[in-house]
């Protein structure tokens, strides 16, 4: 029925069926998220948290919205009318468009009419492109406060994003190779291989494999820095810059920045999902293959297979805000980074993992095409011999050493002994 | 006229006016904003054409990261809007006109010439594609691509330089 009135739509109007399926639902996270956020930093930050507004503080979002618009919109003079007004839009829209090639649910069926926007064969460079879009908002929004803190944090915004983009693309990279597609639904039906080529009942989700695993955390860590999230919030870091680039917008507009940091979350959580946590489906488990192998428990194999295929979607927003937990759980646990200490784990330590683990993909896939997967594995662990010997050697010559004085604050120690020995 | 042309025309319209924007633009900022413009519609330009790769590759490499890095210096420099000006009456403004018919002229007639003539250019099926891109980069075009990442290299080696000697 609805199948057939959305295959029967203009191609104009079932691609805006499509966006508004993606943008509608990412949109209608934000007060979930907002609430979410707060209350998790409440527990984590042992205190209560907003609990005042309705059940459980949940309309609290709300209250703040409707606070939010009912506002005086107060404009600056001396600014730049028109990139003022320009620049919260800019933010609003890669927020969203980051989403177009993302599938949140299989390509068959209902849902292949619904998902995604565009399946085009270049969906992982198209997210690359997109986030890379996401610094105009903040450097333009920046500038055109007209306020030299405003300007600074437009500045340590464009600079940081530029910076961990590179580490972001090349962990990326690695993730290609072992695909061999740039189509997301290629990337996502890729895991649902069997694990390493050995274990016929598990999927290969790309976080379970170790060369995934390191570009996973390494663009985890990229995705926290592109998003401006605490502990790299130096764009908007209060306790030196007022609130950073958007110190001079109110009302309305402020409150665009704001949803699109959350969707720019939510969204980068769910690419997150996607590439590295095996998409749309729910558990790493070939629910099929396992139905064939086991004639007697098929039935009930064959029922978790279509359930794994209509619960897709609650599957996928379920790992998005996985996603999203791990950044508040970053949030209340480390402190804001210096700047140098910023600069130097993007160019100093990510960026060079990054490469690494590009390359030892690039060598197993090679000796696993010339001499079979045991010699695959092998050089896999031959490769990461050789990459701990180097790096403990480049430590033993002090090459590594930095001429900035190091971090003082500490974290605080639960085990009262321990404390005793190291005073 | 067809939906194709009506969207190029659009497009190398919105082109050519932001490129106009460049130039014409009292300040550095929108002068930087409209070659970003200018960039995007490129970009468009080659999606029309189903060469996705080439379009979003311009959108990443230029409006992602180069048109960044200009914003990010115009505004570290704080450069303000030019307020000397030109004067309208200058005697270097027509041999300036004239260089600069002539360029158009030659760049015109060694572009368009060849297009005289031809119907809406259709690419075949996978042309332009990642993996076509990959196979003529590293076997067709091997040398040059070499040679350019060496160039690369050079550049990085010489900006560390530069930097330590500061230091």
């Amino acid at each position: 029925m609805l199948e057939e009135f959305i295959s029967n739509l203009h191609p104009v109007l079932a691609i805006f069926v499509r966006i508004i399926c993606f943008s509608g639902i990412a949109i209608m996270f934000v007060p979930i998220q907002v609430w979410w956020e707060r209350r998790l930093l409440g527990w984590m930050q042992d205190r209560v948290g907003p609990n005042r507004v309705g059940p459980f503080g949940l309309l609290q979002p709300v209250a703040d919205a409707i606070k939010l618009f009912l506002k005086e919109d107060h404009v600056p003079s001396g600014v730049d009318k028109f990139i003022y007004y320009l620049a919260p839009i800019l933010a609003f829209l890669p927020a969203f468009a980051l989403g177009g090639t993302m599938p949140w649910a299989p390509a068959e069926g209902l849902y292949g009419l619904l998902t995604p926007v565009a399946d085009i064969n270049i969906g992982v460079l198209y997210v690359l492109a997109i986030s890379s879009l996401g610094s105009y908002g903040v450097v333009l929004a920046g500038y055109a406060g007209n306020n030299k803190y405003s300007l600074l944090g437009g500045l340590r915004a464009s600079a940081q994003l530029i910076s961990y983009e590179l580490a972001m693309t090349v962990s990326l990279a690695a993730i290609i190779l072992v695909t061999g597609s740039l189509r997301m639904s290629e990337v996502v039906s890729y895991q649902t291989g069997p694990l390493w080529g050995i274990f016929p009942y598990i999927q290969n989700w790309n976080l379970l494999t170790p060369t995934g695993l390191v570009a996973g955390v390494i663009f985890f860590i990229c995705a926290i820095a592109e998003t401006n999230r605490a502990p790299f919030d130096l764009p908007e870091a209060e306790s030196e810059l007022i609130g950073g680039y958007h110190t001079e917008y109110s009302s309305f507009k402020f409150g665009l920045f704001f949803l699109s940091e959350y969707a720019a979350r939510f969204v980068f959580s769910g690419v997150f999902a996607t590439i590295f946590l095996g998409g749309y489906n729910m558990l790493p488990v070939r629910w099929d293959i396992l139905a064939v192998d086991f004639p007697g428990w098929s039935e009930w194999f064959y029922f978790m297979h279509s359930a794994n295929y209509w619960l897709s979607p609650v599957a996928f927003i379920a790992k998005c805000f996985l996603g999203f937990t791990v950044f508040v759980w970053v949030r209340a646990t480390l402190p804001r980074l210096r700047y140098d200490q910023l600069m130097s784990i993007g160019w100093k330590s990510l960026l060079p993992a990054a490469v690494a683990n590009f390359i030892v993909v690039a060598v197993w896939i090679m000796v696993t095409n010339l001499y079979g997967m045991i010699a695959g594995y092998a050089s896999l662990v031959v490769s990461a011999i050789i990459l701990l010997v180097l790096y403990l050697n480049i430590k033993a010559v002090g090459f590594n050493e930095s001429t900035s004085t190091k971090r003082r604050i500490k974290m605080a120690k639960f085990n009262l002994k321990e404390n005793e020995e190291s005073n | 006229m067809q939906g194709r042309e009506i969207l190029f025309i659009v497009l190398s319209l919105v082109a050519c006016f932001a490129g106009l924007g460049v130039v014409l633009a009292k300040h550095p900022i929108k002068s930087a904003l409209s070659l970003v413009v200018n960039m995007f519609s490129i970009a468009f330009l080659y999606f029309t054409l189903e060469a996705n790769m080439l379009g979003i590759t311009q959108i990443m490499v230029y409006v992602g990261a180069i048109m960044v890095l200009f914003l990010f210096v115009v505004m570290l420099l704080n450069i303000g809007s030019d307020r000397s000006g030109m004067k309208i009456l200058d005697l270097k403004l027509v041999p300036a006109i004239l260089i600069a018919l002539l360029m158009f002229s030659l760049i015109s007639f060694q572009v368009l010439y060849p297009l005289f003539g031809m119907q809406y250019p259709v690419a075949d099926e996978g042309f332009g594609s990642p993996e076509a891109i990959g196979k003529s980069l590293f076997s067709q075009y091997v040398l040059p691509f070499e040679v350019a990442s060496v160039l690369l290299l050079v550049g990085i080696v010489g900006a560390i330089l530069l930097a330590r000697r500061k230091a």
